[in-house]
C-alpha cells in the first residue's frame, strides 16, 4: 500500500468544492443518471406528452385535455378500470385473510413449520406467465376441473371463468392469490414472530382466547405489518399485466382487459401513443394516491416526531 | 396430562406442549393440509398432464396420474414446439433467457453495489436525494416509462438486442439492489472504514479488499433476487426484444396461447414446466435466503 503525498484528511483543501470526493460521484454516475434521466426524465416525458395527439410517432401537437376525455369515454378503459377495481377488492381482502390466518397457523408451534411454509411460498418463485398458464389448463372448461366434478356425478356444476365474461375475473383471482399470498404470509409471520411471548401469558392469564386474541390485541399490534403489506398488494394491483395476458389474453371478449393491458396495447399495437401516454399516467396517479398517504404515515410523521 | 410431560423430553416452557390430537390441532392441521392442496394442485396437474400422452388427456381428469408415464411432450417442448412457423421449441428461448439473464445480474449487481458503497460511506451533497429519487421511481408503474425507453434505446442502437434489455433489467433492478446494499453497508462499523482511509486506502481498494468481503452473504441475496426476477419477466421481454431474442416466458406465452394447430395440452404443460424450472431449483435450493431475498424484493413497484 503507498502512502500518497496528501494525506486525505486534508484533501478539503483542494481548489473546488465539485471534485470532493469525485471518484465517489463517478462510480455514482449510473445511478444519478437512472434517477435523473429515465425515473425524472421518462416519466416527465410521458405525462408531458399525454397532452398531445401523438398516433404512432409522438408528435408535439398540443390538445390539452383531449387524450383524457376520450380516455374516459372509451368503453374499453371503463371496463379495464371495473376489472382492476373487482380484482383489486377481492385480492385485497382475500390476500390479507389468507395471508394473517395462514401466518397465524404456523405461528401456532407446529410440527413440519418449514415444510408447510415453502409450499405456501414457492407459487411465489414461479412468474405470472407459468401461473397463469397452469390456471389456464385447470380451469380449462372441457379437459379441467368442470370436467372432472361432472364426471365425479354432479352434473350440473358449472365453473368456467375462462368462457365466461361474468366470473372471467375471479378464474384470474384463484391464480393471482395463489402466487401472491405466500409472501404476505411469510410477511405476516415475521411480524408474528416480533410480538412479545408475554402477550400471550398475559391474555392467559385474563382468560382470553386465543382467536379473541389475536383480534383484540395482536392484530391492532401489527399494523406496521399490515400497512406493509397493504402497499406490496396494492403496488402489485395495479401492475396485473403478464398473469392476464397468459392466462386469458383478456377474454373473452374485453372482459378481463385490465389498465396495463390496455396502455401497452394501444401504445405498441393500436399506435395510438396519446391515448396510451393518458392511460398511464392515471395509473401514475392512482399509485401516488395510494404512496403519498402511506409515505406520509411512514416517513413524515417520524420525521416530526 | 402430567405423565405425558414426565415422559417426553424436559421442556422447559411447560404449558406449550399439549396433547397430540386435541381438537384445536386436529383443526390446525387439517386447515393447513387442505390448503396446501390448493397450492400443490397447479405444480401436481402439470407435471402429471406433461407425462401423459394425448389421447389420455383427452378422455378427462387432469387430476388423474398417468397411465403409462411418456416423456415425448418435454422433449417435444424443448426441441419441436412451435412459435409461428419457427419450430425449434423452447431451446431458442432458453438460450436467450440464459445470454440475457448472466449480463443483466453481473452488471446490475456490480453497480448497485457500488452505488450502496458510495452512498453508505462516501455521501456527497446530493447523493441521498437522487438515492430518494431512486426508492420512489421503484414506485412508478413502469408502463409510464416504458416508451421514453424506447426512444433512449433506439437512439443508442440497442432496441430489439438482448444488450438493450440488459441495460433495461440494470436500470430496474437498482433501486432496490441499491438499497439492500446501502443497508448492509451501513451495518458494518465505520471504524473499519476509516482505517482503511488513514492506511491510505482509496474509493476502490476500500471497496473491493474490505467491502466485498465482508458483504458476500448480501451479494447471494441479490443474485437470488436477480435471477428469479430477470428469469421470470415477461413486460420488458416482450417490448424491448425482438422475436429472434424473446426470453423464455414470451416465447413459452407464445408457443401455448398460440391459435393455430390442434392444442397439445401435454406440450404445453412440459413447457411451462421448463420454463418455471430455474426459479424453482433455486427457491428449493437456496431456503432461507430466497425468503431474505424477496422480502427485500418485494418492495420493487
Amino acid at each position: 500500500m503507498t502512502v500518497p503525498s496528501v494525506p486525505p484528511t486534508l484533501s478539503g483543501k483542494r481548489p473546488s468544492k465539485l471534485f470532493k470526493n469525485w471518484m465517489a460521484k463517478m462510480a455514482s454516475l449510473p445511478m444519478i443518471l437512472t434517477a435523473l434521466v429515465v425515473f425524472v426524465g421518462g416519466t416527465a416525458w410521458t405525462v408531458t406528452y399525454s397532452f398531445t395527439g401523438s398516433r404512432m410517432l409522438p408528435r408535439t401537437k398540443w390538445v390539452g385535455l383531449d387524450q383524457y376525455e376520450r380516455l374516459w369515454s372509451s368503453d374499453r378503459w371503463i371496463i379495464s378500470i371495473t376489472n382492476l377495481g373487482i380484482y383489486g377488492i377481492c385480492s385485497l381482502i382475500l390476500t390479507l385473510f389468507i395471508g394473517f390466518t395462514l401466518a397465524a397457523c404456523l405461528d401456532r408451534k407446529i410440527r413440519f413449520e418449514g415444510v408447510f411454509r415453502s409450499i405456501f411460498l414457492y407459487p411465489f418463485a414461479l412468474s405470472f406467465v407459468v401461473t397463469g398458464l397452469a390456471w389456464q389448463w385447470i380451469l380449462n372448461p372441457d379437459f379441467g376441473m368442470q370436467s372432472v366434478v361432472r364426471d365425479w356425478g354432479w352434473t350440473a356444476f358449472s365453473f368456467d371463468p375462462l368462457n365466461n365474461p361474468d366470473i372471467v375475473m375471479f378464474g384470474l383471482l384463484i391464480a393471482g392469490i395463489w402466487q401472491g399470498s405466500g409472501l404476505i404470509m411469510c410477511i405476516m409471520l415475521a411480524g408474528l414472530r416480533g410480538i412479545d411471548e408475554d402477550i400471550w401469558k398475559a391474555a392467559k392469564v385474563d382468560g382470553i382466547g386465543t382467536v379473541k386474541t389475536y383480534i383484540m390485541v395482536v392484530i391492532p399490534m401489527m399494523r406496521p405489518v399490515f400497512v406493509t403489506a397493504l402497499v406490496l398488494i396494492a403496488a402489485g394491483i395495479i401492475k396485473l399485466y403478464d398473469l392476464v395476458v397468459a392466462q386469458t389474453g383478456g377474454g373473452p371478449g374485453l372482459s378481463s382487459e385490465v389498465p396495463a393491458k390496455y396502455v401497452i396495447e394501444l401504445m405498441f399495437r393500436a399506435q395510438n401513443l396519446g391515448q396510451g401516454f393518458a392511460a398511464s399516467t392515471m395509473m401514475l396517479c392512482s399509485v401516488g394516491i395510494i404512496l403519498i398517504p402511506w409515505a406520509y404515515l411512514e416517513f413524515g410523521g417520524r420525521k416530526r416526531g | 396430562m402430567a405423565d405425558l410431560t414426565t415422559n417426553t423430553a424436559a421442556e422447559p416452557r411447560g404449558p406449550k406442549l399439549k396433547k397430540a390430537f386435541s381438537r384445536t390441532n386436529i383443526f390446525l392441521y387439517g386447515t393447513l393440509i387442505m390448503v396446501s392442496m390448493y397450492y400443490l394442485l397447479p405444480l401436481y396437474v402439470m407435471i402429471v398432464t406433461s407425462l401423459k400422452g394425448m389421447p389420455e388427456i383427452r378422455l378427462g381428469n387432469v387430476f388423474g396420474p398417468p397411465m403409462d408415464i411418456t416423456f415425448e411432450p418435454w422433449v417435444r417442448a424443448w426441441s419441436e414446439a412451435c412459435t409461428g412457423i419457427n419450430c425449434d421449441g423452447l431451446s431458442r428461448g432458453f438460450g436467450n433467457s440464459v445470454r440475457i439473464l448472466i449480463p443483466s445480474v453481473l452488471l446490475s449487481i456490480a453497480i448497485a453495489s457500488v452505488n450502496g458503497y458510495a452512498l453508505s460511506n462516501w455521501k456527497f451533497k446530493g447523493s441521498e436525494v437522487f438515492f430518494t429519487i431512486l426508492i420512489i421511481g421503484a414506485f412508478i408503474p413502469y408502463q409510464t416509462m416504458l416508451y421514453p425507453i424506447v426512444i433512449m434505446l433506439r437512439e443508442l442502437g440497442l432496441m430489439g438486442s438482448i444488450w438493450g434489455l440488459v441495460l433495461v433489467h440494470t436500470v430496474f433492478g437498482m433501486p432496490i439492489l441499491t438499497l439492500l446494499f446501502r443497508n448492509y453497508f451501513s451495518s458494518i462499523p465505520e471504524e473499519l472504514f476509516k482505517a482503511a482511509r488513514v492506511d491510505g486506502a482509496g474509493f476502490w481498494q476500500i471497496y473491493f479488499q474490505i467491502m466485498v468481503p465482508m458483504a458476500l452473504p448480501i451479494f447471494v441475496v441479490a443474485i437470488i433476487l436477480q435471477v428469479t426476477g430477470i428469469w421470470n419477466d415477461f413486460l420488458f421481454g416482450v417490448i424491448y426484444t425482438k422475436p429472434a431474442t424473446y426470453p423464455m416466458t414470451v416465447q413459452l406465452n407464445n408457443i401455448v396461447n398460440s391459435v393455430q394447430g390442434v392444442k397439445e395440452y401435454n406440450v404445453n404443460m412440459a413447457a411451462t414446466l421448463l420454463t418455471g424450472l430455474v426459479p424453482l431449483v433455486i427457491y428449493f435450493a437456496s431456503g432461507k435466503l430466497f425468503v431474505r431475498g424477496i422480502a427485500a424484493g418485494a418492495v420493487k413497484g
